[in-house]
């Protein structure tokens, strides 16, 4: 009984997580400016990472992998925010502002095409 | 379910590789060549490969990248326009893309036991490993003792690749450029990546100490080991500057890692002739054979790890000096 819990469970996390993964990759392509499709970006870091990490970590049980998956997620809960911050602060420094004004910053020579 | 998940890899990795080669932004097409091998290591994964698959992981995604980066920002990131027509290009590739495709026909299923590949020398080494060395993965086994002497070339190329790299890029830096290095490098003032960067490199440093040690037991050895601790390394000069990264491993002690890391691998094999036995062969380092056989691997994974990791530390080193002169 509570392993058919626990496999629906993990199965309804796993599939959100997916969900948010989905989500994220559509808005890194379908967002108008930059800052917008890193913010969609990290959907997939955080919710979608948490997420599908959970789902595993039921699936696999008490075991050293649940250990190691845990380990692995920390990881990519500090590093996924990190890089998405160094990506926008790089961007910022280089000299693209955030404009809510303009929909799109995609170049003018990219436009054209 | 395996069949469906490498389908969808492999045409991952076409489409990655034609992007690649469609690529003008020279940037672009080095972030793709990460994909590119984190998609094949992902393969290699599911081809049950996962020594394979963790060196691809190590060099290809993780420590290549960063060295084309550093060789990007010494060039343009654009590609030249090409001139004249590619027609000799075209049937060159298209020829020798018809051959492989026709090799291909001969060559035997995926996890065909009758495959040459199963009947030669692979038998023997799966059964014999228990007995003469004992330890669990028997890739360790192969690379380390069966086949000693490849690995000895391989670490004698590592070794020429770091000479031959420094001999073109080295540069004596003077003192004016590195006031310039003082004041500019690293990421000083952003307090996020430095405060990360500082928690995550023991653990990237301790983990790769945990591949070294345990490949023996599991996936993993000096080449994936030597990669993992050069990429904390390296993290940790981007964070702090070069010349911090420089003062906690100055280029002569890297320098000794590499000659060291090739020397041991040599010295060791000088040792088993000298107790008595032939040139790699371990069986005489210790009274029991298989203790000796498990020394010897320990000795020349150390070995290799010390080399790979001294020699790409080295070529990231020379990047960026050259760098920070021009």
């Amino acid at each position: 009984m509570i392993d058919i819990i626990l496999d629906i469970l993990s199965w309804i996390l796993l599939l959100l997580g997916g969900a948010c993964v989905l989500i994220g990759g559509i808005g890194g392509l379908r967002l108008p400016n930059f800052y917008a499709r890193i913010h969609a970006a990290s959907l997939t870091d955080s919710m979608g990472n948490i997420l599908i990490f959970s789902g595993i970590m039921l699936q696999a049980g008490l075991s050293l992998a649940t250990l190691k998956l845990f380990a692995i997620m920390v990881f990519l809960l500090l590093t996924g925010p990190t890089a998405t911050y160094a990506l926008a602060n790089a961007a910022l420094l280089s000299g693209l502002k955030p404009d809510v004004g303009s929909a799109s910053d995609e170049p003018q020579e990219n436009k054209l095409k | 379910m395996i069949f469906i998940f490498a389908v969808f890899l492999l045409s991952l990795l076409v489409i990655t590789a034609i992007a690649i080669v469609r690529a003008k932004n020279l940037f672009v097409a080095v972030m793709l060549t990460s994909i590119f091998s984190l998609l094949m290591a992902a393969n290699f994964f599911i081809l049950d490969a996962a020594d394979v698959a963790l060196t691809e992981a190590a060099v290809g995604a993780g420590i290549t990248t960063v060295i084309f980066l550093c060789a990007l920002s010494l060039t343009d990131d654009r590609e030249k326009p090409r001139e004249g027509s590619r027609w000799v290009a075209f049937c060159t590739v298209g020829v020798l893309a018809l051959l492989i495709i026709y090799a291909t026909f001969d060559k035997p299923r995926l996890g065909d036991p009758d495959a040459p590949v199963h009947q030669h020398v692979a038998p023997w080494y799966l059964e014999k490993t228990p007995e003469y060395i004992d330890i669990p993965n028997v890739v360790t086994a192969i690379l380390g003792s069966f086949r000693g002497y490849d690995t000895l070339g391989e670490v004698f190329v590592v070794f020429a690749a770091c000479i031959g790299v420094l001999f073109i890029l080295s540069v004596k830096p003077t003192k004016k450029t590195n006031q310039v290095i003082k004041k500019e490098s690293g990421l000083r003032h952003h307090l996020i990546p430095q405060v990360v960067g500082r928690l995550l490199i023991p653990f990237i440093v301790l983990f790769g100490l945990y591949v070294q040690f345990h490949g023996e037991y599991g996936p993993g050895g000096g080449f994936q080991a030597g990669a993992i601790i050069a990429t904390g390394v390296i993290l940790y000069a981007l964070l702090e500057g070069e010349s911090s990264a420089l003062r906690a491993i100055p280029r002569s002690v890297l320098l000794g890692m590499v000659v060291g890391g090739a020397l041991l691998y040599g010295g060791v094999g000088v040792a088993c002739i000298l107790m008595g036995g032939a040139f790699l062969d371990y069986s005489v380092l210790a009274t029991d054979p298989v203790v000796g056989q498990q020394l010897g691997i320990l000795f020349i994974e150390a070995g290799v790890g010390m080399a790979v990791c001294g020699a790409l530390l080295s070529i990231y080193h020379a990047f960026a000096a050259r760098e920070s002169f021009s």
